[in-house]
């Protein structure tokens, strides 16, 4: 992160700091007395780190290494809830109190950091986590120390715990309303799948083929793997000018994206001669990648930027009111959001910190306030959520072109595995 | 009885700095720290079978090795695989399409277990592969290189890509091997529960026995015929081969016993921390292994376990206190101790520390000889320059043995 960058953040905190010390004391009468009637020894069996003022999370991402151009974004929309639920009072009475820890893009570092939290710390939450390696790491510590992780990324399904809230969206919610759309919209019949190599394309492409041959009865004319930053895509391009399939499946991640959707350009594979659908490229990588590189492209996700609706209005300027005008909000951004939010919300609802309770409470709590609409924990921990079809801009953002109904997560899909 | 205290302990000192870090690991660390930080401590001391291998490879032998994480994967990747199988017992795996195979290879469309991980079903074959595929990895790479007389930068630059091959290989095999993600989820160790806070009590014990163990084999090693051939080839290799000794075998010798560590190591890091990935594998993760020998003092056994100590609980620290800035610190800390302490903290004791103890001894000493009957101390030997030098406290004792090797 740039200095600038550090500095203006620091700013800004300083700025909400002064707002939230200004409203102190219009705050404190009706905060002691939701703090009275939650007392402490009550909403907190399980000796967590929660007293008659303060409850503490912990936050745990990648903030130095590769992911940590990634991960940025879920750390700052978590901070931004996590400010906004003080500015309104905390929870149960209670301010938050983040402690940050850097999972340093490293799986093992993950898995230590967690245990610290959990153990050492005892904080009541996690908002953490990015790639399912890390996801990965952590979760034997989640489940054994009794922990509960709000974690934020789009991933391959097949897991589900009961110290773990999903808050994006698993494969199936998005891979299946966004093939059915263009095989419909472009009268598709032929897919070339690709993607970087490791389980969340795999996984993903298998449910996708599944879909594209037993449902939609198409044809799947390719399907190629990449380790992951591999910038050499020349051979893979051929291949699509060869197959011309109806539409490129492409689950292409990280700094290879950059290189890959430059190539197609320099190749003259663009958007007015072939259909390309991808799930793996949201407003964040659009940065790197370069709107015109991407332009008229599609994308399946939960959430734009440039979605229209009043919540998503307050969000976005919320955001850019804290970390500055250019930021930009990816769908893991805002699913990050709606972790300190869902963790109130089931906090309230359970009248306790405790995790079993929050566990137990969690399934059926709504959020009608989250950016990307309305979201719901399903029983399995996971969100019903929308999909939605955006056309990549030249300016880096969204047009949002399709919206689906409510889609029930289902993380272990049969007939796809 | 007399040589293995001059050979395996290193006579007085040697003993004294066995004892020291034996007191350090057994006695202090158990009681002041909480099991959390006990079991981080664990895991650091699973590097530092690394780093005293690499002490003996590379300080010793004079052979730098850049992949030795290779060695650290592979003993953890075997112990890993018993593990996984263990834990994915078919009644714990029935929503998979192939229930009593790791997860993993379901979600990759395998519906077998493929032949290598036969023989992880049982526990003896496990810890005999745990040793010897390391090794036999290590004696064909020695092979091939020395006997060809690969030597110096152009070995490192092998065993680095070696390291990224295999952690390519690993990733590029996920449906085998778990790809990125590695294996995860170990719980129990036939039938013992590996992360229970009794199991991460007893693991630590079980690897600091080991890893002292492990220094005093090292001792033993420098202190007999072959550390002297070591130290000679590193340093006139041409003479020794002139001299009728086959360098090669030698070396190979050394570097199978570095990889020995390492898996060995590795083994360990797998039941304290209960997975294993690829991310040990790589360059990076070998590089930070030399790291905590250089830190330690690639001429010391024990000081490579200091080092190792050091360098992680550093990494930990700044980490937690400083979660955006600590790579700095740590930068900073590599080219302070450089700088400063080319021969690391060993290094440190040696040149510094122990002139300073034996100073402040001598002068004790003379303090409280002087106003008795006032023999003229020699004055000309303050601070006894030869650190080894026998004790005033104890004299006799261990001069008749000039010490040819300083092996601390």
């Amino acid at each position: 992160m740039p200095i600038d960058e550090s500095s203006r953040i620091k700013n800004s905190r300083r700025r909400e700091v002064l707002r939230v010390i200004a409203a102190l004391p219009l705050l404190a009468l009706p905060l002691s007395a939701l703090a009275q009637q939650f007392p402490t020894t009550k909403v907190n069996t399980t000796k967590l780190a929660v007293t008659d003022g303060e409850v503490t999370v912990g936050q745990l991402h990648s903030a130095t290494g590769t992911m940590a151009i990634s991960e940025t974004g879920s750390i700052q929309a978590e901070r931004l809830a996590i400010d906004q639920i003080n500015a309104t009072g905390g929870v149960l009475g209670r301010k938050i109190k983040i402690i940050q820890e850097d999972g340093a893009s490293d799986w093992p570092t993950f898995a230590e950091k967690a245990k610290k939290l959990l153990v050492n710390d005892r904080v009541a939450a996690v908002f953490g986590c990015w790639t399912s390696a890390s996801r990965k790491a952590v979760l034997p510590v989640f489940e054994k120390e009794n922990g509960m992780l709000y974690y934020p990324t789009f991933y391959e399904g097949l897991e589900q715990s009961k110290n773990v809230i999903y808050t994006g969206q698993e494969a199936t919610q998005q891979i299946i309303a966004g093939l059915d759309w263009i095989a419909k919209q472009k009268n598709a019949k032929t897919f070339f799948l690709i993607g970087s190599d490791y389980i969340w394309p795999r996984t993903s492409n298998k449910i996708a083929r599944k879909h594209i041959e037993n449902v939609l009865k198409g044809k799947v004319v390719g399907e190629e793997y990449y380790p992951l930053g591999t910038t050499q895509f020349g051979s893979l391009i051929n291949k699509i000018k060869l197959q011309k399939p109806d539409v490129v499946y492409a689950i292409v991640v990280g700094g290879s994206n950059v290189a890959f959707y430059k190539q197609l350009k320099a190749a003259g594979v663009t958007s007015d001669k072939q259909t390309l659908l991808t799930i793996s490229v949201t407003e964040d990588e659009m940065l790197g990648i370069g709107g015109e590189n991407v332009e008229g492209f599609y994308a399946a996700m939960k959430y734009f930027q440039a979605l229209d609706n009043p919540n998503n209005k307050k969000f976005v300027e919320a955001f850019k009111a804290k970390y500055g005008e250019k930021s930009v909000i990816g769908d893991v951004t805002q699913a990050a959001y709606l972790g300190p939010w869902l963790w109130k919300a089931a906090v309230e609802k359970a009248g306790s910190f405790d995790i079993d309770k929050i566990a137990a409470a969690s399934p059926g709590i709504e959020l009608k306030i989250a950016p990307e609409g309305y979201v719901k924990i399903h029983d399995n921990h996971h969100l019903w959520s929308k999909t939605r079809i955006g056309v990549a801009q030249k300016d880096g953002q969204f047009k949002v072109v399709y919206e689906s109904g409510l889609i029930e997560p289902n993380p272990f899909p049969k007939g796809y595995q | 009885m007399k040589t293995i205290y001059r050979n395996v302990l290193g006579g007085k000192a040697g003993t004294l700095d066995v004892l020291v870090l034996a007191a350090i690991l057994f006695a202090v660390f158990p009681f002041a720290l909480d099991p959390f930080r006990l079991s981080l401590l664990g895991k650091y001391l699973c590097y530092a079978f690394v780093a005293v291998g690499l002490v003996l490879c590379w300080g010793y032998g004079g052979i730098l090795s850049l992949g030795q994480g290779v060695f650290f994967g592979l003993g953890g990747y075997c112990m890993a695989m018993y593990l996984k199988l263990e834990a994915s017992d078919p009644v714990s795996t029935k929503i998979q399409s192939t229930p009593g195979i790791p997860d993993f290879m379901d979600w990759n469309q395998i519906t077998s277990l493929p032949w290598f991980w036969e023989p992880f079903k049982s526990l003896p074959l496990t810890v005999i592969a745990v040793l010897l595929v390391p090794a036999l990895l290590a004696f064909i790479i020695g092979v091939a290189m020395f006997k060809r007389r690969v030597k110096d930068v152009y070995f490192s630059i092998v065993t680095q890509a070696i390291a990224l091959i295999l952690s390519v290989l690993i990733i590029g095999q996920q449906g085998m091997t778990g790809g990125v993600n590695g294996i995860t989820d170990l719980k129990t160790l036939h039938g013992w529960d590996i992360r229970s806070d009794s199991a991460k009590y007893i693991l630590y014990y079980a690897s600091g026995v080991l890893l002292i163990a492990g220094i005093l084999f090292g001792r033993f090693l420098i202190a007999s015929k072959v550390g002297k051939l070591l130290l000679a080839m590193r340093d006139k290799e041409e003479r020794v081969r002139f001299s009728g000794y086959d360098v090669a075998n030698f070396k190979v010798f050394v570097f199978v016993v570095a990889a020995l560590f390492a898996a060995v190591g590795g083994a360990l890091f797998t039941l304290q921390v209960g997975f294993m990935s690829p991310s040990f594998v790589g360059i990076v993760p070998s590089i930070e292994m030399v790291i905590f020998a250089a830190v330690g003092g690639r001429m010391s056994l024990i000081g490579a376990v200091y080092g190792t100590l050091l360098v992680n609980f550093g990494k930990t620290y700044f980490s937690e206190t400083f979660p955006s800035l600590w790579l700095y610190f740590m930068g900073g800390l590599f080219i302070l101790v450089v700088m400063l302490f080319p021969n690391g903290i060993a290094g440190l004791m040696d040149s510094h520390v122990r002139p300073w103890l034996a100073r402040r001894r001598g002068a004790r000493l003379r303090n409280a000889e002087t106003p008795a009957d006032a023999p003229p101390v020699d004055s000309s030997l303050p601070g006894t320059a030869t650190v080894r030098s026998p004790s005033p406290l104890a004299p006799g004792e261990g001069a008749s043995t000039p010490r040819v090797q300083p092996a601390h």
